[in-house]
């Protein structure tokens, strides 16, 4: 077994036009040995899973540029009439149009509240789970892997009840704190209150990933750090800030990341709360492309929402990836 | 506050006697666990009250008072919730469409997590950023073009134009983590097969598989529940009649208002197969998520 040759990660890539036969030489990284002279098995290997990949998300995604400088209404989609190209036309009425930039605003608002209280929560737990006995700590995973396992739709389900207004428990305990009477107080008259709502279940959702993650994360922390910290008279809060978020940082990057992506990308959680049809007041990115769509039947005004919303997602996805290159899971 | 106690008993335990010290970190562990257990009981909450709403009499979940330990126990929600619309219909729709998502995404998946874990080849980190890129793509943003794709293919409302759109989200899924799974394995084991005269497949077939074999079963389980849980594609892309078991969900609601204690019971027996799964491989999947992840 030849250990010189290796990844081909760091060839440059005008190398990439020679043929399959020729090796590449000593260039090899100092990675872990793959397999030598790969010849054609891996591209026959990888070939079922990039044709479906092509399939079902390349052609869609080309569609979906594609769509998003076409008209597309409902006499396109049944075949009276084809499709025309206008240009920018489908932007510039989006970009142009005062709700397509409250929705905007809406959806960063939600989705920066939604992460920063995610990454909180779940790194204060996180940090508590390594202070409580075991058997608390059993508990609270149980309840954490609980949470994380209910599918999303039923936790929908199960917070709306637990907020409906006549009989939602939660109204009820509030109302026992002193002055104050919630009973009867409908949390979705108001678009702030509802979502509010609808993050408190996006978070609750989310933590148990996040605490779970960082536990592991956390157990990597040399001791012998924090005790030395301590000694040249850090406090709680120093050892933290200084020992203990460095070394978590590329974990904290990636789960950032992760929660930006996903929370912008909420859907069902709003569109069952409201029951199948968000009000203005709650219309985020997801639903509001859908609803042009699927409601207005102007699927191209739609598509360029949607696409508007992927493009903003790009830099959030470049700082994963570039995240998850170097910590070198990608080699 | 026991919890102020237990900082400062934790920033300065050099300066106090070993005995008091024992009796501080007693109390401070006493705060911890108290806070620990205020945490579990919001987290736990919802499930909780899933569960205890599903088992009471309707008419208790809409007492004004409500009882918040088991009082009267009853089934009769549920058979409510199996009245109100075709159950089983959906769920073996649901379970037909995850089963078949799984066994392609496991097979085709592991043929390319083969090919990008264990061979050098031109190309391969293009291919890996590619998989990692595509799974970020939001599902949302893909549903009018994969919708007006369905419908061109004469694939709306069947259950193989589902199949086909999960894979979306399915053979990223288990690419990345079937990687993860093969590349703990070590190459030597395979070398030292093949030095005692196995081909590269036996030794795949007599080594390296019976060792992946807990990683692949539990990534089946987590793509299955991934499947099982996804919502919006099977409410656009199936109609009325053939709709599967997270919309079957949305038949406690109509025009005259929400029957909850029937939906909590629904509720209840959609994610409680799925929690258990769930709890089962979460372990295992945990380790391969972060695997690798405090290396740099």
């Amino acid at each position: 077994m030849s250990a010189a040759q290796t990844t081909t990660a760091d060839l440059p890539p005008a190398k990439q036009k020679t043929s399959p036969g020729a090796k590449p030489g000593s260039q090899a990284a100092p990675g872990r040995p793959v397999r030598k002279g790969p010849g054609a098995t891996p591209w026959l290997l990888l070939a079922p899973c990039l044709l479906v990949i092509a399939l079902v998300m390349g052609y869609p995604l080309y569609r979906l540029v594609a769509l998003s400088f076409q008209s597309f209404g409902k006499s396109e989609l049944w075949g009276f009439k084809d499709p025309e190209f206008v240009g920018f036309d489908n932007f510039a009425k989006i970009l142009g149009d005062g709700e397509f930039w409250a929705v905007v605003l809406r959806t960063v608002i939600f989705a920066v509240g939604a992460v920063a209280a995610t990454m909180v929560i779940g790194m204060l737990i996180a940090l508590l789970l390594q202070k409580v006995s075991g058997w608390v700590k059993a508990l609270i995973s149980i309840a954490l892997v609980a949470s994380w396992g209910m599918p999303i739709i039923v936790a929908t389900a199960v917070f709306k009840w637990l907020f409906d207004a006549d009989y939602g428990v939660l109204n009820y305990m509030m109302s026992k704190l002193p002055g104050v009477d919630m009973i009867g107080h409908n949390w979705f008259t108001s678009g702030p209150q509802g979502l509010a709502v609808i993050m408190l279940l996006v978070v609750w959702g989310a933590v148990p990933f996040v605490v779970i993650t960082l536990s592991a994360g956390l157990t990597q922390v040399p001791k012998e750090l924090e005790e030395a910290a301590r000694l040249d008279g850090a406090g709680a809060w120093g050892v933290f800030r200084h020992v203990t978020l460095p070394i978590l940082k590329p974990i904290l990057v990636m789960l950032t990341t992760l929660s930006v992506i996903w929370d912008m990308g909420v859907f069902p959680q709003v569109f069952v709360m409201r029951n199948g049809n968000p009000e203005a007041e709650f219309q985020l990115l997801t639903t509001y492309s859908y609803q042009q769509a699927f409601v207005v039947n102007d699927y191209s005004g739609g598509s360029a929402i949607a696409l508007v919303t992927v493009l903003l997602l790009l830099g959030v996805v470049a700082v994963y990836m570039r995240q998850m290159l170097k910590i070198g899971e990608v080699e | 506050m026991s919890v102020t106690t237990a900082s400062t008993a934790s920033t300065a335990p050099a300066a106090t006697p070993p005995v008091a010290r024992l009796k501080q970190r007693k109390k401070s562990k006493l705060g911890w666990n108290l806070l620990g257990l205020l945490v579990f009981a919001t987290a736990g909450f919802p499930v909780y009250w899933m569960l205890n709403t599903a088992f009471k009499p309707s008419k208790e979940a809409i007492d004004p008072d409500p009882q918040f330990f088991p009082h009267t126990f009853t089934l009769a929600n549920f058979s409510r919730a199996l009245d109100i619309a075709d159950f089983w219909g959906p769920v073996g729709r649901s379970l037909i469409v995850s089963l078949v998502v799984v066994v392609i995404g496991i097979a085709v998946g592991m043929l390319a997590a083969l090919a990008i874990s264990r061979f050098a080849f031109r190309g391969r980190k293009v291919v890996i950023v590619g998989i990692l890129a595509v799974q970020m793509v939001p599902l949302v943003a893909m549903i009018i073009p994969v919708f007006l794709l369905l419908n061109d293919l004469g694939q709306y409302d069947k259950l193989t134009g589902l199949i086909i759109t999960y894979l979306t989200f399915v053979l990223p899924f288990t690419v990345w983590t079937l990687r993860g799974f093969i590349v703990n394995i070590p190459k030597e084991l395979e070398e030292a097969a093949m030095v005692d005269g196995c081909t590269p497949t036996g030794a795949f077939l007599r080594v390296v598989f019976p060792l992946l074999a807990p990683g692949m079963v539990a990534t089946s389980v987590y793509a299955f529940i991934q499947a099982w849980n996804e919502y919006l594609y099977a409410l656009m892309l199936m109609s009325q009649q053939n709709q599967t078991a997270t919309v079957w969900l949305g038949n406690f609601t109509t025009k005259h208002g929400t029957e909850f204690a029937p939906m909590m019971a629904g509720s209840t027996m959609m994610a409680v197969p799925i929690v258990v799964l769930f709890l089962i491989v979460q372990r295992k999947m945990a380790a391969g998520l972060t695997a690798g992840a405090v290396k740099g």
